[in-house]
């Protein structure tokens, strides 16, 4: 960029003599700036990431302990539908007999529940498709044919893992971080310590 | 428009070459921060105002883009968004308060700018369109601050625009209605809050489109210098760049210092606790006070207290904003032929005077409206009036003015006595050649 043309041989060395004073002052000075300017940066771009109070939303807690077998809740973690499931005995039983050649999304309830707690099924209550909230999580919705959830929009269905079975959607149900306080108290945005 | 001997642009890159035959902004560039724009030789620091004032402009722009991104205006949501900004928002602190302080220093450089105006006559002919786009400038910035000063929506802000929207009922027969359609409703509100906000947001880039014209009328004669002797001959001048490039970048520097000093340690300090209290409708704060930048004004302002002819308040509103339309034929009060004070010794006395006088006027604006505040508030605005419309044009006529050097390089080149550096001020040498 901007170079001083110095003839005048009485400021700093001779030319051959390599890098003059000037030259070292002028890339100091332009550096430093530089380094100030990329600084400046930080702020301006940080203070679009979320905020403190959005953070502390990131996690929620969830009694489980009135939610009885056969019955979901829906809650909200981040801005967005949460299921909560008490899967009955038959559920899980359907859930494990699915063989793994069926899936478009191979897992198994025990690999989306946590060890000793496979009738509590958590998962994102939205759909892997376009977004929309699938049914089946209130009283009287329809939960599809797999006995899952069923996605209204454009007919994405969910068996009682929240696994994909059939319609447009690519993966299984979102299973966000979560850990056990107690017996009765999830912990959902963070994994155990 | 420049010296017949502006360095012209030429490209060496092909891509450049490219560019200038189809768009050619970096010869725009070039002819005007660049190597193409010759510059007097012996601008002193005061010359620097002018680009650090540009400097917190941009500063004001940039931290009120990403405030607005978190900033709600809304009478119940207002206050608590600053806060959240304060609180919660990644660096938002840092945002807030380099946007409030900066605004101090965006008018600290301007006024220095302004005065700097004044000592070395740079509103003389032929810069009269500078000096007078540049108090557009001010006043563009006085009613952006006042607005931005709202937008917290603590109790200054609120009765700092009851009050100042108040002062517009003062002008006869129409004035209730204006100010009922200024606030959009009886006192500030909602309505108020909004559109403050909307144009808070739209002046700055007002303010930006103003400077642009205010660097293109400066450009047509050139920058002025402390002799205020035009350039005559190619010695006299300097290329931009790198000289100037060089030596705002170094005033640059330490404005961004002081600004970090009073971000960081002394971020209230300029402020007025009583704006960390939410909005109150029904409790007026112990004694309004505006911004330091504006207590000159509401000097001025305050002190007309006895009705003559006109009613007292109309009078206070009409003074206030005298003193900055006044300023706007300061070219023509002032006919002395020699611009710069260096050559004009009694010029140079009523030019400290009212220094002075503005000083004194903005720490009565500062203090609670009682004696003896009010008493010196009615002499200093009698001075500054008179300072305008009697000292200089009688001083043009009697004065008698020290002689000329004949050219800005016979002053740099043959000793300190011909500088033009006040010494006064501890005499800052040009930037002379070695």
């Amino acid at each position: 960029m901007a170079t001083v043309e110095q003839s005048d041989g009485t400021l700093g060395a001779a030319p051959e003599a390599g890098v003059r004073r000037r030259d070292f002052i002028n890339i100091a000075a332009v550096s430093f700036a530089g380094v100030g300017g990329v600084a400046i940066l930080y702020p301006l771009i940080n203070q679009m990431n979320p905020s403190a109070d959005v953070l502390a939303l990131a996690s929620i807690e969830v009694d489980l302990s009135s939610i009885k077998p056969g019955q979901a809740i829906k809650t909200m973690f981040r801005k967005q539908p949460l299921f909560v499931r008490h899967l009955t005995p038959q559920e899980i039983q359907a859930a494990n007999a699915v063989p793994m050649s069926e899936l478009r999304d191979p897992q198994t309830l025990a690999e989306r529940t946590k060890p000793g707690k496979a009738q509590w099924l958590i998962t994102m209550g939205v759909c892997t498709h376009l977004g929309c909230v699938p049914l089946g999580a209130s009283d009287g919705e329809t939960r599809g044919p797999f006995g899952g959830y069923f996605c209204p929009c454009h007919g994405s269905m969910y068996d009682t893992a929240a696994r994909i079975r059939k319609g447009p959607a690519p993966r299984n149900l979102e299973v966000p971080d979560y850990n056990f306080k107690s017996a009765t108290i999830v912990e959902v945005g963070k994994v155990a310590k | 428009m420049s010296f017949p001997w502006a360095e012209e642009y030429r490209p060496k890159h092909p891509l450049m070459r490219w560019l200038d035959e189809r768009l050619p902004l970096p010869r725009l560039v070039h002819g005007a921060v660049g190597g193409g724009y010759p510059v007097p030789r012996n601008l002193n620091y005061f010359w620097n105002f002018g680009v650090l004032a540009g400097l917190a402009l941009t500063i004001q722009i940039v931290t009120g883009i990403v405030l607005a991104m978190h900033y709600t205006p809304s009478g119940d949501m207002a206050f608590n968004s600053v806060e959240h900004i304060m609180r919660d928002v990644n660096q938002g602190w840092l945002l807030r308060y380099a946007h409030a302080n900066g605004a101090s220093f965006f008018f600290i450089v301007t006024y220095v700018h302004i005065f700097r105006g004044m000592y070395y006559g740079s509103y003389k002919a032929p810069r009269e369109l500078v000096w007078m786009l540049g108090l557009v400038i001010l006043l563009l910035m006085m009613a952006t601050a006042f607005m931005g000063y709202v937008l917290p929506w603590g109790q200054m802000s609120f009765w700092g625009a009851k009050v100042i929207t108040g002062l517009f009922s003062a002008i006869p027969l129409v004035g209730e209605s204006v100010q009922k359609w200024l606030l959009g409703g009886y006192a500030p509100d909602e309505a108020t809050l909004n559109r403050f906000f909307s144009l808070h947001y739209l002046l700055p880039f007002v303010i930006a489109g103003v400077v642009i014209l205010h660097i293109w009328a400066l450009h047509i004669p050139g920058s002025s210098n402390p002799t205020g002797v035009e350039v005559k001959t190619a010695e006299d001048t300097v290329p931009f760049h790198p000289y100037y490039t060089a030596k705002d970048g170094f005033g640059a520097g330490i404005f961004l210092i002081l600004l970090a000093f009073v971000t960081f340690f002394l971020p209230n300090y300029l402020g007025h606790a009583d704006n960390y209290i939410p909005a109150n409708p029904l409790s007026t704060p112990a004694e309004i006070v505006p911004e330091w930048y504006f207590w000159p004004f509401y000097a001025i302002l305050r002190s007309f207290t006895s009705d003559f002819l006109l009613p007292a308040k109309l009078w206070g509103v009409l003074a206030m904003f005298g003193a900055i339309l006044l300023l706007f034929f300061l070219p023509w009060l002032d006919p002395s032929p020699v611009r710069s004070g260096s050559y004009r010794p009694t010029f140079r006395w009523f030019f400290w005077i009212l220094v002075g006088d503005v000083l004194v006027l903005g720490y009565c604006g500062g203090s609670p409206p009682e004696e003896p505040f009010v008493m010196i508030s009615q002499l200093a605005t009698m001075y500054y009036f008179a300072h305008f419309l009697i000292v200089l044009p009688i001083l043009s006529w009697v004065e008698k003015t020290e002689p000329l050097p004949r050219s800005i390089s016979e002053s740099v080149l043959h000793g300190e006595h011909a500088e033009a550096a006040p010494a006064h001020l501890g005499g800052i040498s040009p930037a002379a050649a070695e």
